[in-house]
């Protein structure tokens, strides 16, 4: 009971401050969903890192490591990488979105190749491979609420309060919510990471040390990478594809356009990396589970952390565990809803409906946002398979943005037009898509290459083709391109 | 791209480029084992580097708040 009473104060008090968070502020699309470009280093710093430290990683890196091993440390080299990488790539790209008053991905590609039609694709892709993530979100938060309430409430419920919670703010305070919360949420999270991360070790062996060296006995292997598989090659190739794709995904994006200067990011850069070493910690709860709650098959791994909680502390603390776990799902969450509303009123309803009045369109976007949530929540619960590929994919169809967006970041003479930006994504999209349901690999495609070869990331496979793509498509098109722009220059 | 730029190749090259032989679970050291080690160890010189970029990269300068 107590715990349940614990997880509830903090609920009220996200509410409380996600509410309070958006008084007074005239709530336009700019200030609702990239808070009127107003964020210091210190919010988009939570923002950001709000955006990592999910019940993903709380669940699945711990879960990963518990049920792989190694492989697990991917997430911590790219995020490091994605951040150094964001030293280069996010002041362009917050420049002219300042100048264009840009609130989105799509918005980006529209303006940039002068293309409604590229936007609408663009936010098509950007709500495919977001929705997963909400989807994601949703179900770490069933399970962190059903486990620590000690099954009183059950999953569904869980994800009924949590959808119903996060849609009412995300209406009402848009992205100054999601930022209000996550200051409660890192310090929270911070703090029982890394308690959880040395106490238990120390607890049930005596410190780290003791505790590799019996891994290391039991099950040789799990402390380093596999030969093949998830070997080195794939550590790397999927590293530098996550790099490259991370700030793709629009919730990112849009967390990165709320920065109130360049400098913000540059000094990020400092902090971030450390910040990642959270995970480390997390890291260190599932390699206790592996020896202390023996027996999670599959996707059970995820239970890793909070069934070695359950064993080992009283109930009070474990509604902490659970208000915490509850917080790193709804901040998420609340920015991705916010981003797929955002996408969809001014990328694809806009243009569509030929409907010009910024306020209208920021009507539509808080509406689409009970909407998505609901369909999220129903592939929760009746999701199967479907939903298992779309997530597999998610991250992969989101990298197709990459090549098109860097190109036009060129300072002159951009050598992608619409058409081959267009044709490269859904190429691109169309071969991850191929790939991921035929579970096509490299290693069956060429049987014959080293394992090393074979172990490369697919994605490799389909940011190829839409390279290929794109520069066809653009060289070819390229006359037609300069004719119209000589007929229609008079309009700009 | 300014030479101060290419200082931001070297965690990936420190990070990942050294995988292949830190691949191993011994020595522990603080505890860890080497691969963790080695990763935790450019995590920190990553952050070091950025500092260190962010200190030279004259626009910082030039650009008003």
């Amino acid at each position: 009971m107590s715990a349940m009473l614990i997880m509830l104060a903090f609920l009220i008090a996200a509410i409380f401050l996600a509410i309070q968070s958006g008084w007074g502020k005239k709530m336009n699309l700019e200030q609702w969903a990239v808070g009127g470009r107003g964020f210091g280093t210190v919010f988009v710093f939570l923002l950001l890192a709000g955006e990592f430290f999910t019940t993903f990683t709380f669940l699945g890196g711990s879960g990963m490591i518990y049920q792989v091993g190694s492989p697990a440390y991917y997430v911590l080299m790219y995020l490091t990488l994605a951040y150094v990488f964001s030293y280069y790539l996010l002041p362009p790209i917050w420049r002219y979105a300042k100048e264009h008053r840009i609130v989105s991905i799509s918005d980006f590609f529209r303006s940039k190749y002068e293309s409604s039609l590229l936007g609408m694709l663009v936010a098509v892709v950007g709500m495919v491979g977001s929705v997963p993530i909400v989807v994601l979100q949703l179900k770490g938060l069933g399970i962190i609420v059903s486990e620590t309430s000690y099954g009183m409430i059950s999953p569904t419920l869980a994800m009924w309060i949590g959808t119903i919670v996060v849609t009412v703010y995300v209406m009402i305070s848009g992205i100054h919510g999601a930022a209000r919360t996550a200051i409660i949420k890192d310090i929270t999270i911070v703090m029982i990471v890394v308690f959880l991360g040395i106490y238990l070790p120390y607890h049930y062996y005596d410190g780290f040390k003791p505790m590799f060296e019996a891994i290391q006995a039991t099950k040789p292997g799990h402390l380093t990478l596999p030969d093949k598989g998830q070997s080195l090659s794939w550590v790397i190739s999927t590293v530098l594809l996550t790099v490259v794709g991370f700030y793709m995904q629009p919730g990112l994006f849009a967390a990165a356009l709320s920065a109130k200067s360049v400098k913000v990011f540059r000094r990020n850069t400092i902090i971030m990396p450390l910040y990642t070493l959270m995970l480390v910690f997390v890291f260190l709860v599932g390699y206790t589970a592996i020896l202390q709650v023996p027996g999670l098959k599959g996707a059970e791994g995820d239970l890793a952390l909070l069934r070695l909680s359950i064993q080992t502390f009283d109930p009070w603390f474990i509604g902490v565990i659970g208000g915490v776990g509850l917080l790193t799902a709804l901040v998420p969450t609340s920015v991705f809803l916010l981003t797929i509303g955002t996408l969809f009123a001014k990328n694809i309803y806009q243009p569509l409906a030929k409907s010009s009045s910024e306020e209208h369109i920021a009507k539509v976007a808080k509406v689409t946002v009970p909407v998505v949530a609901l369909i999220s929540l129903y592939f929760v619960i009746n999701g199967g398979n479907a939903l298992y590929a779309l997530l597999l994919m998610s991250f992969s169809l989101i990298t197709q943005l990459f090549p098109a967006l860097l190109c036009s970041l060129l300072p002159n003479n951009n050598p992608v037009n619409k058409y081959g930006a267009a044709w490269g994504i859904l190429c691109g999209v169309a071969t991850v898509a191929y790939l991921t349901i035929s579970k096509t690999t490299i290693g069956t495609l060429f049987p014959d290459l080293p394992q090393a070869v074979k172990d490369l990331n697919t994605g490799f496979i389909a940011l190829f083709v839409n390279l290929l793509i794109t520069f066809v498509v653009s060289a070819l098109t390229r006359n037609s391109v300069a004719k119209k722009e000589t007929i229609s220059s008079p309009n700009y | 791209m300014k030479p101060i730029h290419v200082l931001g190749l070297i965690p990936f090259i420190g990070m990942l480029g050294g995988l292949p032989f830190a691949n191993k679970a011994t020595p522990l050291v603080l505890g860890l084992p080497f691969l963790l080690f080695w990763i935790v160890l450019w995590v920190i010189l990553t952050s070091v580097v950025m500092a260190i970029v962010n200190f030279l990269d004259p626009s910082n300068r030039e650009e008003e708040v």
